[in-house]
């Protein structure tokens, strides 16, 4: 981001954090580049086509939020972002390059990915797990330098977790534990950083508190990718939406811009209205229901 | 509903092939018999040397192969159910290896020889070592949580099968009668050998199926099975018991024969999906199937002379897996 | 701010591991590693045990040596009878039982660890019985030495894994598949080696149930370098994908986007696990319980999250040195095959941690 959108930003964060944000990503989402892109990529799975020729551009120090309807092919999109689902046609560009051309270790180096489903090894404390996420950066005689150690307990600040840093992740509910692999993956210290559903299985106390370091992390520079299932916190939080259906990407753009009541009913089949969030001034989707006034 | 009537079909089909591999049974062999001469040789009993094969050697044979047959493949499933572990097989909770280390036993101190006294020795031998593999597996946090109880049963199952071959390797005359008794047979199998064991692969039987339901509540895992109301400790105690009955039984009665119990609970589950009532139904038509045609086999092959039944089931069975497995249909275990 | 001389320099805050660990850090930062406290002490202790044991079992047998004469002839120090029952008798057999039970042990911490089963083992593939099934041909049909069976029992083994990866082979390597034709085909195999025991007279059938338990009763120098060069490379091999067996425990995609490379890493692990359990049966026949329970044993100890491989080759060791001594005096003059003393002594210590563990909670 250039030098006078960041002023405008940090000026205007005691007045109206989300929509100075807002603002400047748009312009600067048209001006700066996109990192990872999508480049008419056709992905599936065995038999089954989930998109066709769809074309992505992640832009670089936006907080990206995919959303949609079940089965709509965002997973399946971030998936083929992260490599870990290679496309039956077209490319994922990671810096100008095929992400496939890459070493596994050097893409582990600058993007990060929280996993829908993760298992922790029996046993394994937090600090341990946390630990395990500097690997594409050690090498068989540097396992642990000073480096590693200090990213770690950054990681472990940033979320939260210092405390519970010695206990076992099996004893840990939920909420902690989704904290700890969002520090494994934080220890990575990637520049860009995809999450596929994050805070699903999360109360919402826990959800806001992450979605609030997602936001932090975005501020302080980092690209960020999320699949989120709640259209009011993508709305919230989200600096660049994209909605998808059916394997296509419908809108894309500043949640202000993009999210109608049309857009929703489109989407999700969903009639509702949508208000301006007293708090955050960012658009609320308010379901009409069968109770609706007329 | 349509799936539960292709499922009753494909278990009248399994139960058919059934009864035609029991005729074949009785009419197979050193000396091929009319089918037409069977049913009297049942009935009208007249001491001809055909009816004497008949009566005599070969219907307490097939009667014995069946409720054998039964009794691993119902042991199987259940152990899978319980221990929640595909590789599972009876064996894993020492039943083979306790039965065998007290055959042992008996053959070296006590110089046992006829199968008649084998029976009593591997049985007990069965029942203890399952015993303490539960006894072993249920201390600690958390009771015979499947992970230990799988342990516990390899352990001892080592231990004894450890001593077990020690006292073998040392003395020449207990090695020779193990190895014939370690191959698993159904030749020579007589009424009493079945009156025995009977009872108790009966008692087994209604205890398995008895508990088909509460393994189903919890294969979902022990929260979402308490939730649904079942009783874990007892389930898995009465289950134990049910593998021991059995399990223990079918080695008493015919020595070790492994892979029905391991493999026709897979087919089985591949045939009619998760749902243990099914399985169970299954397993006990199709295991005596299997183990009837391997026996038929084994009378044929080697004709006047016969092989063991325990050497020709892999044979039989194996090949069936392998192609189950490479079509595309198949899911996971 | 008041700035106080007299407080001691701030040091960096420490993590807390819930275990205690140390860092080492050597050539300005070059080298580095973490180690567990805990597992460091087990590893040493078990080691240290595993080699008093090693001096104990060159001074027992027929003509017993005392312990400070083992100690050197070890040394080069003597020679005349004591030099060449401890040197040249004894010790290729106690360094094997070393080398193979470290070498055992690391093979089952790396199939428990692919397979994430307690359970896994080589065999799973079919290994030990087709190795079996090739000893006993060569015993039994063409009446072969020492080096004959071991040719044996590695072209069995061999071609067995291959035919199972084979019967799994469908455009990939699916997981169960490989598990169930594994099944298959050992049991296949299983019921062709109880025939011929049954069908072979009873010496030979008997002489061919020794090198099934597997025994180290025939070793001399002759069998030791081959064992010691493979181990080194295989070790070599390992050292670089060691740490990718725990990234893997965490799930595919969890590793991969650590850039773990999946199948590469996969195959590379179980290559080196099936050569280590290939390289102990040439030597020794199978000695099946230590690959199963010396991870287990070690990582109980060790009280750590993953098996590991070095816990795990030290209590390898120990188990089949320890195991070798009760073979060869447990019945004097008669000796034992050593794989039916650690089947024994591996289970009851197996079993002693299970019951011991109500203790602890």
């Amino acid at each position: 981001m250039s030098k006078e959108l960041k002023e405008f930003a940090l000026t205007d964060v005691l007045d109206d954090p989300v929509g100075a944000k807002a603002a400047g990503a748009g312009v600067a989402g048209a001006i700066a580049g996109a990192r990872l892109s999508a480049e008419n990529v056709s992905l599936g799975y065995a038999g089954r086509t989930v998109s066709e020729a769809l074309d992505v551009r992640i832009p670089d120090g936006e907080f990206t939020v995919i959303v949609g309807p079940n089965a709509c092919g965002k997973s399946t999109l971030l998936r083929a972002l992260s490599r870990l689902l290679e496309p039956s046609t077209g490319s994922v560009l990671l810096d100008g390059k095929s992400i496939s051309s890459y070493g596994a270790k050097e893409v582990a180096r600058r993007l990060g990915l929280l996993p829908q489903t993760s298992i922790a090894p029996d046993g394994i404390t937090v600090a341990d797990l946390v630990a395990r996420g500097r690997y594409p950066h050690q090498k068989l005689l540097r396992q642990w330098s000073e480096a590693d150690e200090a990213a770690v307990l950054q990681a472990l600040e940033a979320t939260n977790v210092e405390g519970l840093s010695g206990r076992l992740v099996d004893e840990l509910s939920g909420g902690q534990r989704q904290r700890v692999w969002v520090a494994m993956v934080l220890a990575q210290q990637t520049p860009l950083l995809l999450l596929d559903e994050p805070t699903t299985f999360l109360d919402i106390a826990h959800q806001i508190e992450l979605l609030e370091l997602f936001r932090r992390l975005n501020r302080e520079g980092n690209t960020l990718v999320a699949v989120l299932h709640d259209l009011n916190h993508a709305c919230r939080y989200a600096t660049h939406l994209i909605a998808m259906k059916d394997g296509a990407v419908v809108a894309e753009g500043r949640p202000a811009d993009v999210v109608t009541a049309e857009l929703v009913e489109h989407v999700f089949g969903l009639p509702c209205m949508v208000i301006d969030d007293p708090v955050s001034h960012t658009p609320l989707v308010i379901p009409l229901g069968s109770g609706a006034a007329a | 509903m349509a799936v539960n009537r292709y499922r009753l079909l494909g278990l009248l089909a399994a139960i058919s092939a059934l009864v035609l591999v029991l005729w074949l049974s009785l009419a197979m062999g050193s000396k091929d018999v009319d089918f037409a001469a069977l049913w009297p040789a049942i009935t009208a009993y007249d001491g001809s040397p055909e009816h004497v094969i008949i009566h005599d050697l070969r219907l307490p044979r097939t009667v014995t192969g069946v409720v054998v047959g039964i009794a691993l493949g119902l042991s199987g499933a259940l152990i899978q159910a319980l221990t929640r572990n595909p590789l599972a097989d009876p064996g894993i909770l020492g039943v083979n290896a306790g039965a065998g280390f007290f055959v042992v036993l008996g053959v070296a101190l006590f110089g046992v020889t006829s199968i008649q006294e084998y029976i009593w020795f591997a049985f007990a031998g069965a029942v203890v070592a399952t015993v303490a593999v539960y006894f072993i597996g249920s201390r600690g946090r958390g009771g015979a949580t499947p992970l230990r109880l799988t342990l516990a049963g390899v352990a001892l199952g080592a231990v004894l099968g450890g001593i077990s071959s020690g006292i073998t390797l040392l003395r020449p005359a207990v090695f020779d009668s193990m190895r014939s008794w370690s191959a698993g047979t159904l030749s020579n199998r007589t009424w009493e050998i079945f009156t025995t064991v009977a009872p108790f692969i009966l008692v087994g039987t209604v205890i398995a199926l008895a508990m088909a339901r509460p393994l189903n509540a919890m294969a979902m895992g022990d929260d979402t099975a308490r939730s649904l109301g079942a009783n874990i400790v007892r389930t898995r105690a009465w289950t134990i018991v049910s593998v021991t009955l059995l399990c223990g039984a079918a080695t008493a009665a015919a020595g070790p024969i492994g892979f029905v119990g391991l493999m026709v609970p897979h087919v089985a589950r591949w045939i009619v999906g998760p749902d243990q009532r099914w399985i169970l139904a299954y397993t006990l038509v199709l295991s005596p199937v299997l183990l009837l045609v391997s026996d038929i086999l084994g009378r044929l092959i080697l004709r006047p002379g016969e092989m063991q039944v325990g050497i020709i089931t892999a044979f039989v069975g194996a090949p069936v897996l392998i192609w189950l497995i490479r079509r595309r249909k198949v899911s996971s275990l | 701010m008041r700035t106080d001389l007299a407080t001691p320099v701030q040091r960096a805050p420490v993590i807390n591991f819930g275990r205690r660990t140390v860092a080492i850090r050597r050539f300005g930062g070059r080298v580095s590693l973490r180690v567990d406290v805990r597992t460091l002490v087990v590893t040493a202790v078990l080691l240290a045990a595993a080699l008093a044991l090693a001096v104990v079992a060159l001074g027992l047998g027929e003509f017993s040596v005392a312990v400070p004469d083992v100690v050197s002839a070890l040394l080069g120090q003597s020679s005349g009878a004591v030099n060449m029952v401890v040197v040249e008798w004894r010790l290729p057999r106690v360094l094997l039982a070393l080398l193979l039970g470290a070498a055992m042990g690391v093979s089952g911490a790396i199939f428990q660890s692919l397979t994430r089963n307690a359970l896994g083992s080589p065999d799973v593939i079919g290994f030990n019985t087709g190795a079996y099934t090739g000893a006993l041909v060569v015993i039994l049909l063409m009446g072969g030495g020492y080096f004959a069976v071991s040719a044996g029992a590695l072209v069995g083994g061999l071609v067995t894994a291959a035919l199972v990866y084979l019967f799994a082979y469908k455009k990939g390597i699916q997981g169960f598949r490989l598990i169930i034709a594994g099944i298959a085909v050992s049991a296949m195999l299983a019921s062709v080696n109880t025939f011929m025991i049954l069908k072979a007279s009873l010496e030979q059938a008997m002489s061919a149930a020794v090198w099934g338990a597997g025994s180290l009763n025939k070793i001399t120098w002759e069998q030791v370098l081959p064992v010691v060069v493979v181990f080194a490379v295989l070790l070599a091999v390992l050292s670089l994908y060691g740490r990718r067996l725990g990234l893997l425990e965490m799930g595919d995609d969890a590793a991969r986007a650590l850039g773990v490379r999946l199948e590469g890493s996969r195959l590379v692990l179980a290559v080196v696990g099936v050569a280590l359990t290939a390289m102990v049966t040439a030597a020794a026949g199978p000695i099946a319980f230590v690959s199963l329970a010396a991870p287990q044993l070690a990582r109980r100890l060790t009280r750590s999250a993953s098996v590991g491989m070095v816990p795990s080759a030290a209590m390898g060791a120990f188990l089949l040195v320890a195991s070798d001594i009760v073979a060869q005096n447990l019945f004097a003059p008669i000796q034992l095959p050593v794989g039916v003393v650690t089947v024994s002594i591996g289970g009851c210590y197996l079993v002693w941690l299970l019951a011991r563990e109500v203790k602890r909670q």
